[in-house]
């Protein structure tokens, strides 16, 4: 695909059908929650929108955003958008690699200086930037260097978006999100532990027909953060009538009901998972019986064991109680104490009225 | 602070303190009523203190007929409300686990269209008291403070937990974190101001009914 050609003529080009491009626009559609009347303006917008050119940088991650993208196998909006953006630096997907990768990112940054795309995930460590390098470069620095020739960041999975598991107590590379560095370049956070491959792509889309999506108060595309876990699970019922788990294995486990009581983050995250769904659509965690781990939200990892409900305290309890028990004791017969010998000094103060008082009284 | 901080924050450290609190603040109050002790009743016994003091904390719990004609709306207003409380607090899955976690014994929650339905009447039963007791005169004139404080801070937990439920404000990390919050608001306060009736009543009733029934009188 040449690099002044539009999406359209890529796809025809591709021997994509016009039936094919509709399917698609309307599967986007559907994927952005948008009204299916917006179809033909999806298929306009990207029809003629110009390949857009991604730098996709990698700093403290594991992979496996890049491994959710790739492995999302056969499902064509994916392959779409990815054979048909121009992704010209992403270090573990090229072929180049030493000063001949860095080259091809300097020199697209150049090219498309305002105007590319900036993917990045994983976290940027500043404590100590020796953590994590590339060809000598910090990642701050070569965040802040892309970071400013960019149209749009894209941060993709909850490393880059909110420090994500580098940050998890106690940080010790010092990682921050790329909104901590950031502050002068629309950003729009895909978190996730990975994101769902077909959040990335609907993002991507939506930015080459409509611009920016809008975006929740972190940051996240409400097309797909817009609903928390629990709204949509297909458990949800159990936990109306009370029906929960209690054991990975017990009945409750084996007849499906909710994970609630195991745990289970649903209630307090946001993301597409229990609609869209991972592996081509087969199912995502709390189907496979797993309780939701809340990957999508940010500090997911120290908000308290994946293990314990959600609504029960996280110290512990009967301990404090007793304690508190102890103290009340030893507090409240102190003050009894006091209250009697306060009570009896009084008594004895207590002076008597006799006849004689009164009749001085009366007297004078 | 992130909203996750925040929760963790008042899930723990926040949660323990208001335990604390509560839990000794309610073992000292009671132990200052019963250590100060009353003198030694000299008149010969006419019947049992103990029967007639648990008696009447049971026939003062269930409404008298005439209290009712003349205060039907405070009488009825009142239980409602009260067993509102009863089934929201105690009647709500996630609720029970909080204390299952201290008491190690779980029991059958209710189902929560019917938790729902009763957190709505309940506030509205708490909204009518609380418009009786500004627009009747005597009542007006018998509130304090701290009748409007324990009012608010019952409150607060019920909006709070209804809000967080449907989510009628995001994001819900957030909003769980502040109806716990009003919840340890309401921990805190309940030893110390006059919501600790929830348990000096039933020390007042058996106190009431015990003095008569050592007269061998009917309370
Ligand atoms: S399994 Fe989790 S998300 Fe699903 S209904 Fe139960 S608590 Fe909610």
């Amino acid at each position: 695909m040449k690099k002044d050609q539009t999406l359209g003529e890529a796809l025809r080009l591709k021997g994509i059908s016009r039936r094919g491009f509709l399917k698609f626009c309307a599967a986007t559609a559907s994927m952005m929650a948008l009204p299916p009347a917006m179809v033909p303006a999806i298929a306009e917008a990207l029809e003629k929108a110009r390949k857009p050119s991604v730098i996709w940088l990698s700093f403290q991650e594991c992979t496996g955003c890049t491994e959710s993208l790739t492995r999302s196998s056969t499902s064509t909006v994916e392959e779409l958008i990815f054979d048909t953006i121009s992704l010209d630096y992403h270090h573990t997907l090229q072929a180049a690699s030493g000063t001949g990768a860095e080259d091809a990112r300097e020199a697209s940054m150049k090219e498309n200086r305002g105007k590319y795309v900036l993917i990045v995930d994983g976290s940027i460590p500043i404590s100590n930037p020796g953590y994590s390098t590339i060809a000598g470069i910090s990642n701050e620095d070569m965040l802040m260097e892309a970071a400013e020739g960019a149209a749009a960041i894209v941060a993709i999975g909850s490393c880059a978006a909110f420090g994500g598991i580098p940050q998890a107590r106690p940080n010790p590379t010092g990682a921050v999100s790329v909104s901590d560095l950031i502050k002068d370049k629309p950003i729009v956070n895909v978190p996730g532990c990975p994101p769902i491959p077909v959040v990335i792509t609907g993002v991507l889309t939506h930015f080459l027909t409509f611009g920016l999506p809008e975006l929740d108060h972190l940051g996240r595309p409400l097309a797909f953060y817009g609903n928390s876990i629990h709204d949509r699970c297909y458990r949800r019922p159990f936990y109306d009538k009370g029906l929960f788990a209690e054991t990975f294995d017990d009945e409750g486990a084996r007849k499906g009901w909710c994970l609630y009581k195991l745990g289970c983050k649903g209630p307090t995250t946001y993301n597409a998972c229990a609609t869209t769904k991972w592996n081509d659509g087969t199912s995502f965690p709390i189907e496979a019986g797993h309780p939701c781990l809340g990957c999508s939200e940010p500090d997911f990892w120290d908000a308290g064991s994946f293990y314990q409900a959600l609504s029960t305290p996280t110290g512990d309890i009967t301990r404090n109680t007793l304690y508190a028990a102890g103290a009340g004791v030893a507090a409240g017969a102190a003050i009894a104490a006091v209250n009697r010998k306060h009570r009896s000094s009084a008594e004895k103060r207590h002076e008597k009225v006799t006849i004689d008082d009164l009749e001085k009284e009366s007297k004078s | 602070m992130t909203e996750t901080e925040f929760l963790q924050w008042v899930r723990g450290p926040l949660f323990d303190i208001a335990t604390i609190i509560m839990v000794a603040g309610i073992i000292v109050r009671i132990l200052q009523i019963l250590l100060l002790g009353r003198k030694r009743n000299l008149a010969e016994a006419k019947g049992s203190a103990a029967a007639a003091g648990l008696r009447t904390i049971i026939t003062r719990s269930v409404p008298d007929r005439n209290t009712y004609r003349r205060s039907a709306f405070t009488l009825t207003t009142g239980y409602v409300f009260h067993i509102g409380l009863f089934v929201v607090i105690f009647l709500f899955a996630p609720h029970i686990l909080v204390f299952q976690d201290l008491l190690n014994i779980s029991w059958p929650a209710l189902s929560t269209p019917v938790v729902d339905a009763t957190s709505v009447i309940t506030m509205l039963a708490l909204i009518a008291v609380l418009i009786h007791r500004l627009i009747d005169p005597v009542k007006r004139f018998l509130s304090g403070f701290q009748d409007y404080l324990a009012w608010l801070v019952t409150f607060l937990p019920l909006i709070t937990g209804y809000i967080a439920f449907h989510r009628l404000a995001p994001p819900a990390p957030t909003m769980i974190a502040i109806h716990i919050l009003s919840v340890e608001l309401l921990m805190v306060l309940f030893p110390f101001t006059k919501l600790a009736h929830a348990f000096t009543l039933f020390i007042s009733r058996w106190y009431n009914g015990a003095i008569s029934g050592y007269r061998g009188v009917r309370s």
